[in-house]
């Protein structure tokens, strides 16, 4: 029976088209190796929670995904990252677009001392967006499928630095949103928020995913289970487990992910 | 946070082993009186069932409350379920031992010569026995004791067979006797269902061990 539930499980995964795919990724901080060698596929218009005790390589993971990692010197990268279907560290590859196409979301809201309009009309200008009412469209659309709008159709011209806590993380969520990216990364989105903020988000993360490819690093092991589709455990730069988050959080196959998610260690 | 966890969760096992003991003692004495039609004692379990009751409200709070509290995972969960479900297997076969002492007065108003023919201590036996693996399976987390119990409830389920077709026709020769027969069905049924639940304890077992449910799995 066992067996059968794998069997399905593999299934599933292979069904859905993968967005990222990593094979054999080596992360280094000058000497110091951080990733050992990851290989995994993140499947498209799905969750993939990344947890895993401080130091143990998920964010950094994360951040190979978009070279993020590229702005902190003395760093290198070995192994092959593929998203949707480019290697992202081939020579002479463009940043620019790959930005557009993988959209961050940071731990803490970062929003621009502009208006709220301004905030969201700034990726897609720097896309060569020009026309006023396209960019209105863009705004509101993005608003809407981050949840704000309501919230904020009133005041588009005040500054994004008035809203609260929670209002700012769905501001960057639609800002991420505004440049049409197909893969979302979310780096402890609503650590910083209160319960009914992170509840706010966590919503809008089941909604998204009916559109992006969300990848979400988050601490809160609760959190990775009630928001997402797949959770994968990394343990001192390796990848222990990857399964569908119902099975890992039920019966996960490896001790070392059961140690970790039951409070034994880490 | 975690230490105090970790004690809750022993805490929620010992006090399921321990109404498994409670438990076990009720039909250890609900067979024993009607063996030795000793009415005081079939009042003591009949009294005493109250005491399983309370306990399994008991623990099924103390579970609710791990569950809330603490929103464990993986073994945790798997375990705290199993107890859940275990606990009111518990509270059952504790009422199955009532049942059995309820008897006890009738029988021994009416003894009859019928009592011969009734193989009640062979079904006993094997009833208790297959309950204690059962409760031994889940002191010892042993899946191979587990599956042995899910394969011995059959035996039971045929003693209850020849015993149902004994009634029939002892109440067919003996009208007069119906009364005793009667009860001689119940016990046999009350017998019959705590091997039914020393199986849903085991398979509870196996839950916990395995991760995935083994319920029906060995039917097929």
């Amino acid at each position: 029976m066992l067996a059968t539930m794998e069997y399905k499980e593999t299934e599933q995964a292979t069904a859905t088209s993968v967005k990222v795919h990593v094979e054999g990724l080596r992360f280094f901080y000058g000497a110091s190796e951080a990733l050992h060698g990851i290989t995994l596929d993140i499947p498209e218009k799905q969750v993939t929670a990344l947890i895993g005790p401080s130091g143990c390589g998920k964010s950094t993971f994360l951040r190979t995904l978009n070279r993020m990692n590229d702005l902190i010197e003395n760093t290198r990268v070995e192994g092959l990252v593929e998203v949707l279907g480019d290697n992202i560290y081939a020579p002479g590859y463009d940043l620019a677009e790959l930005r557009r196409r993988v959209g961050m979301v940071f731990q803490r809201s970062n929003p621009f001392p502009k208006t709220i309009f301004e905030n969201i009309a700034y990726g897609p200008r720097i896309h060569g967006v020009r026309d006023r009412a396209t960019l209105e469209e863009i705004v509101e659309k993005s608003l809407r499928n981050a949840a704000l709008w309501d919230e904020v159709k009133d005041r588009m011209n005040q500054s994004a630095l008035g809203l609260s806590g929670g209002q700012q993380q769905r501001l960057c969520i639609a800002r991420a949103l505004a440049v049409d990216p197909e893969v979302i990364l979310m780096d402890e989105p609503a650590s910083a928020l209160d319960p009914r903020s992170t509840a706010a988000v966590e919503d809008l993360i089941l909604e998204l995913r009916n559109q992006y490819t969300i990848v979400i690093v988050t601490h809160n092991m609760q959190q990775a289970s009630r928001v997402s589709d797949f959770t994968a455990f990394f343990y001192e730069g390796d990848l222990v487990e990857l399964g569908k988050t119902p099975n890992l959080f039920t019966c996960p196959r490896e001790k070392r992910t059961e140690d970790y998610i039951t409070g034994r260690f880490g | 946070m975690t230490i105090h966890f970790h004690r809750e969760m022993e805490s929620v096992k010992s006090q399921i082993l321990r109404l498994g003991t409670m438990v076990e003692e009720q039909l250890y004495h609900a067979i024993r009186a009607v063996e030795e039609l000793d009415e005081d004692l079939a009042k003591t379990v009949i009294s005493q069932d109250d005491r399983i009751d309370q306990k399994e409200v008991e623990i099924e709070e103390e579970c609710l409350k791990v569950l809330a509290l603490h929103q464990p995972v993986a073994i945790d969960l798997r375990l705290l379920v199993a107890v859940m479900k275990i606990n009111s297997d518990l509270e059952r076969i504790g009422d199955t031992a009532s049942n059995i002492a309820d008897t006890v007065a009738y029988l021994k108003a009416n003894q009859s010569d019928s009592r011969k023919s009734f193989a009640f201590r062979t079904m006993a036996d094997k009833a208790r026995a297959l309950f204690k693996r059962s409760l031994d399976s889940l002191i010892n987390m042993d899946e191979q004791l587990a599956t042995e119990v899910c394969a011995g409830d059959a035996e039971i389920d045929e003693l209850h067979r020849s015993m149902y077709e004994m009634v029939e026709e002892g109440i067919k020769s003996h009208p007069e006797n119906v009364g005793v027969y009667l009860r001689y069905l119940r016990i046999s049924r009350n017998l019959e269902r705590v091997g039914d639940h020393a199986t849903n304890i085991a398979e509870d077992v196996l839950y916990m061990a395995r991760g995935h449910i083994f319920r029906h799995v060995h039917e097929n």
